[in-house]
């Protein structure tokens, strides 16, 4: 698999490291929704199809970068930086869960 | 002269003598044969013994398709089992040995197993040793008692016991067109991408570029095919813009155009030459992959056609034509289309008689029947073998009026006299890389066979790859591909080699098995009959890939090259449905057996880098021994002589506690975290405060992870309004770094904060005990170190010998101590001058088992207590934990379960026998050393304390603190270790902490 940094150009996986789901949202720090805290922290996706992922370029240029791949072809449709981007979240996350 | 041999042709070196031995017994075969070609010339029939009925077998390809001629290679003392003899390549003194047989290959006792062929069908051992439900044998116990024997009757070879001295490469390679294969297709599209600017790797699995061109006698250009391709392949491997890789198997399709393969470097050598390695594992990208790999000829299934001596049409072909070989002197032919009349003509021309040609079909054309006449062949329409005999190799064969459109026998069974018979099922292109990429393969009922599938990565049929099985079709697909490869089109006038060739009907009879009384073999290397495959239908098994795993059709190590199809279309047969409904199983990597070692590559050994610090050379002088801590090599005790690890560190320890000692702190991880906002990160990813923290001074953090356990720990320094110097554990520095840039990036981007792991930059030196103040009084340039310039947690900067350093007071011994930084490079300077500014006072280096043994004592965590099921008031913590802000883990750390009052609690333990203690010994209530049970936690760090002259240990244990002053026992099963113990409290040693503020 390659993943085209936007910094580095296209590199192999393997100088990447997978950070997760891309569609988590993190509750606002003082939040005491713990369901909302529940969720951001343990649930996690799991689509067969495009999926928004958190990629770090950890042996390259550090960036996080959010990644848009295809669990079943390992397509990667988009590749941009985490930083500037407010990520393309999945609509109910709950309801994916169902 | 061979028996076998034919007097003239073949692309061997008749000039070139080889010697080696198979089974103990000497033969000899020339350069250029393998070593199934140089024991068929030599007149072996049988190769080995099958895998559960032990029928003699013989050879039944020509190439990576074969499942029975398997033999094991000896170099040395290392054995590689299960390789097709048909791959090996012979040198002189090459040892070879059949397989799964005893005492012998002609004499083998397990040959019985044949008359009690009925019981051992498929699923036999899964029905018969995984026992009854009662009794002594109840379930896996009986096919545990069976196993052993079962496991050395059934099976294929076996495996050495010496360590493989070889030596194994990885290469990582790029190219614009990867062409796999070097038949007329991959050669033509090689030179074409060639041409057209592209850089092109091809990769052929055999010795010779040329593939069919080697062995269709045909004619190209006209001259012999062969010495066409030989020509080209010449151009190419001069070709500045192709790498030629022969022996290369591509075994692996993956993930955006990157493909695997395995070149055998030096296994057809008797001696590698110096720095060669055995086999070298390439990783290829490409933009451009044509696949040009060709078919692969199908056996019939009949009774009998596993005998020795029954061989695909188009191996005889190839041993013939290439190896100037003869699979028999007598040879019959059973066939379901034109194939096997050429293969009729090739073995004709080479010097074998041909008894005769047995087709299934009713109508035959001219141009067969021609060239039946030209071979000397009786044509028998209309027939079918149905029997085959003789003991090690083919006599004769008997054969019935056949009808192919119900498969109905009829007639007297007649015998031909033959000592070789040659079959020919049709054709399966080599699909399987392409399925590997992805998609389903489309049946063609014409071609009867899986055809590749649409592509969906970026790859090019051509060929007999795609089902185009003439040499003209190859010739034009490979140009076409080619330049489609590299981005040009071919054009109607380009000037291609012509091909001169009697066309034959390229659609076989749709014919698989013919059911007559007697064992047919579908999967020759795991022993599966067609029985097989239907009782599997009958005990309800439908789908192909139940049907695959039930009768284990396949899974040998040739992966059902052969058999899949056959096999496929018996049980399609059995169900009444047409084959493309019942579908065919997904191909996976690799094509073809790959060598763990080249795997492994150079990752295998020791070869991971090392983490020294700058001080290393010096503890290396000064008598250290040294841990491993991840990649860091770590000083553990400075023994001296006659020293046991115990005494070197109780020592160090009491020397520190007593004067003054030294430790190495450089693998500390340090992060600068710089920026306007670097203030506001800390108290955002630290439990407490560091806002508030003063500039020149540092302080002790704490960080949860999101979910509210522990993560780590160390001080922060501050070293300016916006610049702060982070110290993390020395395991956690990467981990920590991580969970600080993915908090910058992805969560709170708007913070104007940079991170930089200065980890490397700095060399440092912890210096505590009474004399340590003295000590950096008597070396330190430029400030005082008085308790009023440097209070505890205080910074300040100055020189020692001359260098820069800072300096800042703060303890993990308990002692009055200093930490000492200066730049790396000057890290060996620094220690030294602090070393000899020591002697005076009586300074000694101490390493991390005296550190160890004075936190212990301190009762101070490290990771073997956050553990990453440790919350920060499991480990009385808690006082860390602002309640002013909000920070990383303070949402989840006080939910129900991480505050529960029974969770295991940070104590202390005193050994009440006067015997040392070991990390993760368990602590129970009651010792039942018979039976242990009952844990109320574990030990998580142990030593003998020089300061309570005693052993006492850390511990996680439940309900903790309550648990003070109470008895308990340590229960160590394992090591043998029973004895009771007091809880007390952590802080073993000055826990008022007047030593290091004093």
């Amino acid at each position: 698999m390659l993943i085209t940094c936007p910094y580095c150009g296209p590199r192999d996986v393997s100088e990447f490291t997978y950070q997760g789901d891309g569609n988590r949202e993190r509750p606002a720090p003082a939040s005491q929704n713990l369901d909302a805290w529940n969720e951001y922290v343990y649930d996690r996706l799991n689509p067969a199809g495009d999926h928004n992922e958190v990629w770090q370029h950890s042996g390259g240029c550090r960036s996080h970068l959010r990644v848009v791949r295809n669990t079943l072809t390992h397509e990667i449709s988009s590749v941009v930086f985490a930083r500037g981007h407010v990520p393309h979240r999945s609509p109910s996350r709950r309801g994916a869960k169902a | 002269m061979s028996p076998r041999r034919a007097t003239s042709g073949g692309r061997i070196d008749r000039l070139r003598t080889i010697r080696f031995t198979f089974d103990g017994k000497a033969f000899t075969g020339h350069a250029g044969d393998t070593l199934a070609s140089a024991l068929l010339a030599n007149g072996v029939t049988l190769f080995g013994r099958s895998f559960k009925y032990h029928r003699p077998r013989g050879v039944l390809t020509a190439g990576v398709d074969e499942p029975n001629a398997l033999v094991t290679v000896l170099r040395g003392d290392v054995r590689e089992p299960n390789v097709p003899s048909t791959a090996v390549e012979i040198y002189d003194g090459l040892v070879a040995e059949s397989q799964n047989r005893f005492p012998s290959l002609k004499w083998d006792v397990s040959a019985v197993n044949q008359l009690a062929g009925k019981l051992i069908s498929a699923g036999f051992y899964y029905k018969t040793f995984m026992g009854p439900a009662i009794g002594p044998f109840k379930g896996t116990r009986f096919w545990m008692l069976c196993e052993h024997f079962i496991r050395r009757a059934a099976g294929l070879g076996r495996a050495g016991r010496a360590a493989d001295p070889s030596r194994y490469e990885r290469m990582n390679a790029f190219c614009d067109v990867l062409v796999v294969g070097s038949g007329p297709a991959g050669l033509m599209a090689a030179a074409a991408a060639a041409d057209k600017g592209a850089r092109v790797i091809v990769a052929e699995l055999d010795a010779r570029l040329g593939g069919s061109a080697n062995w269709s006698g045909e004619t190209i250009d006209g001259m012999p095919a062969a010495e066409w391709a030989a020509g080209l392949a010449e151009g190419l491997k001069t070709h500045p813009n192709i790498r030629v890789l022969p022996r290369t198997t591509v075994w692996g399709f993956y993930d955006g155009n990157m493909l695997a393969a395995l070149e055998r470097v030096t296994d057809h050598k008797e001696r590698p030459a110096k720095g060669e390695p055995r086999h070298r594992h390439w990783v290829i990208r490409t933009k451009k992959v044509v696949l040009a790999t060709g078919a692969m000829e199908r056996p019939l299934i009949f009774p009998g056609n596993d005998r020795p001596g029954v061989m695909l049409a188009s191996a005889a072909r190839r041993y013939a034509n290439e190896f100037g070989v003869l699979a028999g002197s007598k040879v019959a032919l059973f066939t379901n289309n034109d194939n096997a009349y050429h293969a009729a003509v090739a073995l004709q021309k080479a010097g074998a008689g041909i008894a005769a040609i047995i087709d299934v079909r009713a109508n035959i054309s001219d141009a067969m029947r021609n060239l039946a006449s030209d071979a000397g062949a009786q044509i028998h329409t209309g027939h079918a073998v149905v029997a085959t005999e003789g003991r090690t190799a083919v006599t004769s064969i008997k054969v019935q009026r056949f009808e192919a459109t119900n498969g109905g026998l009829s007639g007297e069974a007649r015998t031909i006299q033959a000592d070789c018979l040659l079959m020919s099922g049709g054709w399966s292109p080599a699909i399987h890389l392409a399925s590997q990429a992805g998609a389903k393969a489309r049946w063609d009922n014409e071609l009867q066979a899986f055809l590749p599938p649409e592509p969906t990565q970026s790859w090019i049929g051509a060929g007999a790859f795609n089902g185009s099985f003439s040499t003209t079709e190859a010739i034009a697909e490979g140009h076409a591909a080619g330049l489609a490869a590299a981005g040009a089109k071919a054009a109607a006038n380009d000037d291609l080699p012509v091909a001169d060739a009697v066309a034959g009907d390229p659609a076989p009879a749709p014919v698989f098995e013919i059911r007559a009384n007697g064992k047919s073999f579908v999967d020759f290397q795991h022993d599966v009959t067609s029985e097989d495959v239907r009782l599997a239908h009958r005990e309800g098994f439908v789908s192909v890939e139940h049907l695959k795993r039930y009768t284990t059709l396949g899974m040998a190590t040739d992966q059902g090259k052969t058999s899949n199809i056959p096999g496929l279309a018996i049980m399609a047969a059995a169900l009444g449905k047409p084959i493309p409904e019942v579908g065919t199983t997904r191909f996976r990597p690799p094509f073809a057996p790959v060598s763990i070692g080249s795997l492994a590559a150079e990752r295998y050994g020791d070869i991971r880098p090392e983490r020294l610090t700058p001080m290393h050379d010096w503890h290396v002088k000064n008598g250290a021994s040294f841990y491993a801590a991840g990649l860091w090599h770590r000083p553990m005790i400075y023994g001296h002589a006659g020293e046991t690890i115990e005494q070197a560190y109780v020592r160090e320890a009491k020397a520190t506690r007593e004067t003054a000692g030294i430790v190495d702190v450089s693998t500390l991880g340090k992060i600068a975290v710089q920026g306007p906002d670097a203030a506001e990160f800390l108290d955002r990813v630290y439990t407490n405060m560091f806002s508030t923290l003063a500039i020149g001074k540092a302080r002790y953090g704490f960080m949860l992870r999101e979910d509210g356990i522990a993560m780590d720990d160390g001080t922060t320094w501050r070293l300016g309004k916006n610049d702060f110097l982070m110290t993390t554990t020395t395991a956690n520095a990467g981990k920590v770094m991580q969970h600080l840039e993915y908090f910058l990036d992805i969560i709170w981007p708007d913070l104007k904060v940079t991170l930089t792991s200065v980890t490397d930059q700095w060399a440092g030196a912890a210096i505590g005990g009474p004399k340590a103040r003295d000590i950096l009084a008597s070396c330190v340039k430029g400030t005082p170190v008085d308790n009023a310039a440097l209070p505890f947690m205080g910074i300040v900067h100055g020189k020692i010998a001359d260098v820069p350093v800072m300096i800042c007071r703060l303890s993990f011994s308990g002692e009055m101590a200093f930490e000492v930084y200066s730049g790396a490079d000057y890290g060996t300077h620094v220690w030294q001058a602090l070393i000899d500014a020591g002697k005076p006072f009586g300074l000694v280096p101490y390493g991390l088992e005296a550190l160890g043994t004075m936190r212990i004592e301190k009762g101070h965590v490290t990771g073997a207590e956050i553990d990453g099921r440790t919350t920060a008031r499991d480990l009385h913590l808690d006082w860390m934990l602002s309640s002013k802000k909000p920070f990383i883990g303070s949402a989840m750390m006080d939910r129900n379960g991480l505050t529960s009052s029974d969770r295991l609690q940070l104590v202390g333990l005193l050994s009440l026998d006067n015997r040392p203690f070991n990390g993760g010994a368990h602590v129970v209530e009651e010792l039942d050393e018979q039976n242990p049970h009952g844990s109320i936690g574990h030990i998580t760090a142990a030593c003998y304390s020089p300061a309570l002259g005693r052993y006492i240990a850390l511990a996680l244990v439940k309900g903790g603190k309550a648990r003070h002053g109470s008895r308990a026992f340590v229960s160590d099963p394992l090591r043998k270790r029973f004895g009771p113990v007091q809880i007390v409290s952590h802080h073993f040693y000055d826990p008022e902490g007047s030593r290091m503020h004093g």
